[in-house]
């Protein structure tokens, strides 16, 4: 879609910058006419969330860092004070505590989405990497962000995540003790960390440039999966997708702020307003809840190390996903068993949610007595967090690669407009009382 | 629908957040209403004042408030503040409150150090030099610090209520409390090193409410609160300008969206 190009200097400024720089020309191309499938449902306007998630975290973050000290003795307090005697501070530093909660709300649903609809299948497998990366790159700023108020849960979280690295074979050490700049967290790492947390967005950026970039070579995915065949099938990004995406984020935003305005310490936790004290280690030391999946897979294995290599693993799959599903039909509209598989994939998730926030031997269902097996107890949620494990990588390389070959799809429509006009012809009514239900 | 699941999804995921307290054989705080709860809520200043009473009198022996400045009492907001003083280092009250603490400074003539009469601009003085001194003087145990203690405890003013009226109850068996030490069934492990601080009648309060214990509780917890958060008013007040103004602009955006898209079969 891209070398096509709509735009027509309308003054003569802007034809003496066209030759020159056609950046007015780069940006309508890229804004405003970009053809863009007419068929996009509200999972699409996630996209335009997570950009304005990363704005906002930009701007709140620059803001907080004027006032924000990384000193071991000074931070927490440096922190309470942006709360109580800064102008707004209280406003800015709940936008980006609760900013980061959104922001991985919005990643995660806008990564089931590219799941669901096959986004990562080819031609847009680069475009899918990306989106990895970032992901990537969002946990890493997200874990050091917490650790800079330097409560109890930063500094003991940051104690246990470090010390994850150092389990790994021959680089583990020396990575730890760079990452602490010391032989113990301390004052060393909260310095370094701040630098860090404050460079990695600008990378996040950078990358979020490319993602874009990769987008628009082939063209957004659409509900159907089925390729774009005509100008009938698109229509212009603006007005009509600035407007759908504006409408979104705007109630995105409304969520936001419920948290930020009335529940703005609901997704924290109690013990980070404890100042950090390394002779008193918390009862319970867990990450924020965005990260309690990836926690739960850690402890699934009794051995630190391959838990380690499970918890990477699970994030590293994701990066060859596009060539273990060997499905032809991009879509899992059209794939009724894949769908189902899909729906336990979501669930097994949610499931390691709850289990990385609970303590391994803990019973899940109270009072419910059960059987030893191997080293625990059946009913605890150690062994629920086994079997979501088990799941989540049966997903990958079992379940997609071997469900391609051996399933029977739907068919798949002729193109965008066959279904959409059916539809409507089909279910006006019901159709527009659910938009988000359309094609 | 969408949303609605999402926000659904979202609270959930707050609850996953909290993980379980089931194992710190504490009893659950008890339940108590507070004037503040709600997106609505505010505080009832004279219940600040009184609160404020009881941490000067009975809590500050022993806890430190550091991040609180006696100015901090006359802020929007706060115990004693009044429309005349909208700069809280006018208010006649929080100068008289300061006046009566002695603060160190340094003698700018001399550089020796001097005790000089607090002002309004001065931290509330700490009742210990340091931790080792905090320690020596309560049995070991550490008071800690009660700047954000609602927000440092799941439940913080539930925690705090309960574990100041849950004195008096017999250990159960088996439970051995040492000589300085005290059984309260809602502090983890049940044995806490807080002498039984409230008694009735052991502040007396300016605008005549009956001092009991549960009353000196609820107040100081009430004060305790607005000190953790003091801008929590000011941010629910925003929040509901903040609310409208994305409902109305969400209507907006919809009603335009429904228009570009009118001659669209999508």
């Amino acid at each position: 879609m891209s070398g096509h190009s709509t735009y027509e200097p309308k003054s003569g400024f802007e034809r003496w910058l066209d030759e020159r720089l056609p950046i007015l020309r780069w940006s309508a191309d890229h804004m405003m006419s970009f053809p863009t499938p007419k068929n996009l449902n509200y999972w699409w306007t996630f996209g335009a969330i997570l950009a304005m998630c990363l704005g906002v975290q930009i701007v709140t973050g620059i803001i907080l860092a004027m006032h924000y000290v990384p000193h071991e003795s000074l931070a927490f307090n440096s922190v309470e004070r942006i709360m109580r005697d800064v102008n707004y501070g209280w406003l800015i530093r709940y936008l980006h505590a609760n900013g980061a909660s959104m922001f991985f709300i919005a990643v995660y649903i806008h990564m089931f989405r590219g799941l669901y609809y096959g986004s990562y299948k080819a031609p847009r497998e680069v475009l899918w990497i990306l989106g990895c990366i970032i992901f990537f790159l969002m946990i890493a700023t997200a874990f050091m962000g917490y650790v800079l108020p330097w409560g109890q849960m930063s500094f003991h979280g940051a104690v246990v995540i470090t010390n994850l690295i150092g389990s790994l074979p021959i680089i583990g050490k020396p990575v730890t003790t760079w990452l602490w700049g010391g032989f113990a967290v301390g004052g060393a790492t909260l310095n370094r960390f701040f630098s860090l947390h404050y460079l990695l967005p600008f990378m996040i950026a950078g990358v979020v440039g490319l993602h874009i970039w990769a987008l628009h070579v082939p063209g957004n995915n659409n509900p159907t999966g089925v390729n774009v065949k005509s100008k009938e099938d698109t229509v212009p990004f603006h007005p009509y997708y600035t407007v759908k995406d504006g409408f979104a984020m705007s109630v995105f935003l409304i969520m936001f702020a419920v948290f930020v305005f009335y529940f703005p310490n609901v997704l924290g936790h109690a013990d980070n307003y404890v100042p950090a004290n390394p002779l008193v280690t918390p009862a319970h030391i867990v990450p924020e809840w965005y990260l309690l999946p990836f926690y739960a897979i850690l402890r699934a294995v009794p051995d630190k190390l391959i838990g380690v290599l499970l918890m990477f693993g699970a994030i590293a799959a994701l990066f060859i996903l596009p060539w273990l599903d060997t499905s032809r039909v991009r879509s899992m509209r059209y794939r009724p068993t894949a769908k189902l598989y899909f729906m336990i994939f979501v669930l097994a998730c949610i499931v390691l949610g709850f289990c990385g926030a609970h303590p391994p031997d803990q019973q899940v269902i109270n009072g419910f007595a059960t059987f030893q097996l191997l080293d625990s107890d059946l009913n605890t949620w150690v062994w629920l967090s086994r079997i979501g494990t088990l799941y989540y990588f049966a997903f990958f390389f079992f379940i997609l690669p071997l469900l391609g070959l051996t399933e029977t799809p739907l068919p798949t429509p002729e193109s965008i407009s066959e279904p959409v006009l059916s539809n409507s012809a089909n279910a006006p009514a019901g159709a527009a009382a659910s938009p988000e239900k359309r094609g | 629908m969408l949303r609605k699941g999402i926000a659904l999804a979202a609270l959930g995921l707050a609850f996953l957040a909290a993980p379980a307290l089931a194992n710190t054989n504490a009893l659950p705080p008890k339940e108590a209403h507070w004037s503040d709860s709600g997106p609505f809520g505010k505080f009832d200043q004279a219940q600040l004042q009184r609160g404020y009473k009881v941490y000067r009198e009975v809590c500050s022996a022993c806890h430190s408030m550091n991040l609180m400045y006696f100015r901090n009492l006359g802020q929007p907001g706060g115990p004693f503040y009044e429309e005349k003083y909208k700069n809280p280092n006018d208010n006649p009250y929080v100068k008289s409150i300061a006046k009566d603490y002695q603060v160190d400074d340094i003698d700018s003539e001399t550089g020796d150090v001097v005790k000089r009469a607090a002002t309004s601009a001065d931290a509330f003085p700490a009742p210990f030099p340091n931790e080792a001194a905090a320690r020596a003087s309560n049995g070991g145990a550490l008071p800690p610090d009660l700047s954000v203690i609602i927000k440092a405890r799941e439940e913080g003013q539930e925690y705090v209520y309960s574990i100041l009226t849950g004195f008096g109850a017999a250990p159960p068996a088996g439970l051995k409390i040492e000589a300085g030490k005290y059984y309260n069934p809602y502090f983890p492990g049940g044995v806490i090193g807080m002498t039984p601080p409230l008694a009735a009648d052991k502040v007396t309060f300016d605008d005549g409410t009956k001092s009991t214990v549960d009353q000196q509780a609820k107040d100081v917890v009430a004060f305790l609160t607005w000190a953790s958060d003091p801008k929590a008013q000011e941010r629910k007040q925003f929040g509901l300008g903040a609310m409208i103004y994305l409902l109305i602009f969400s209507g907006l955006l919809y009603a335009s969206y429904r228009r570009i898209w009118r001659n669209v079969a999508h």
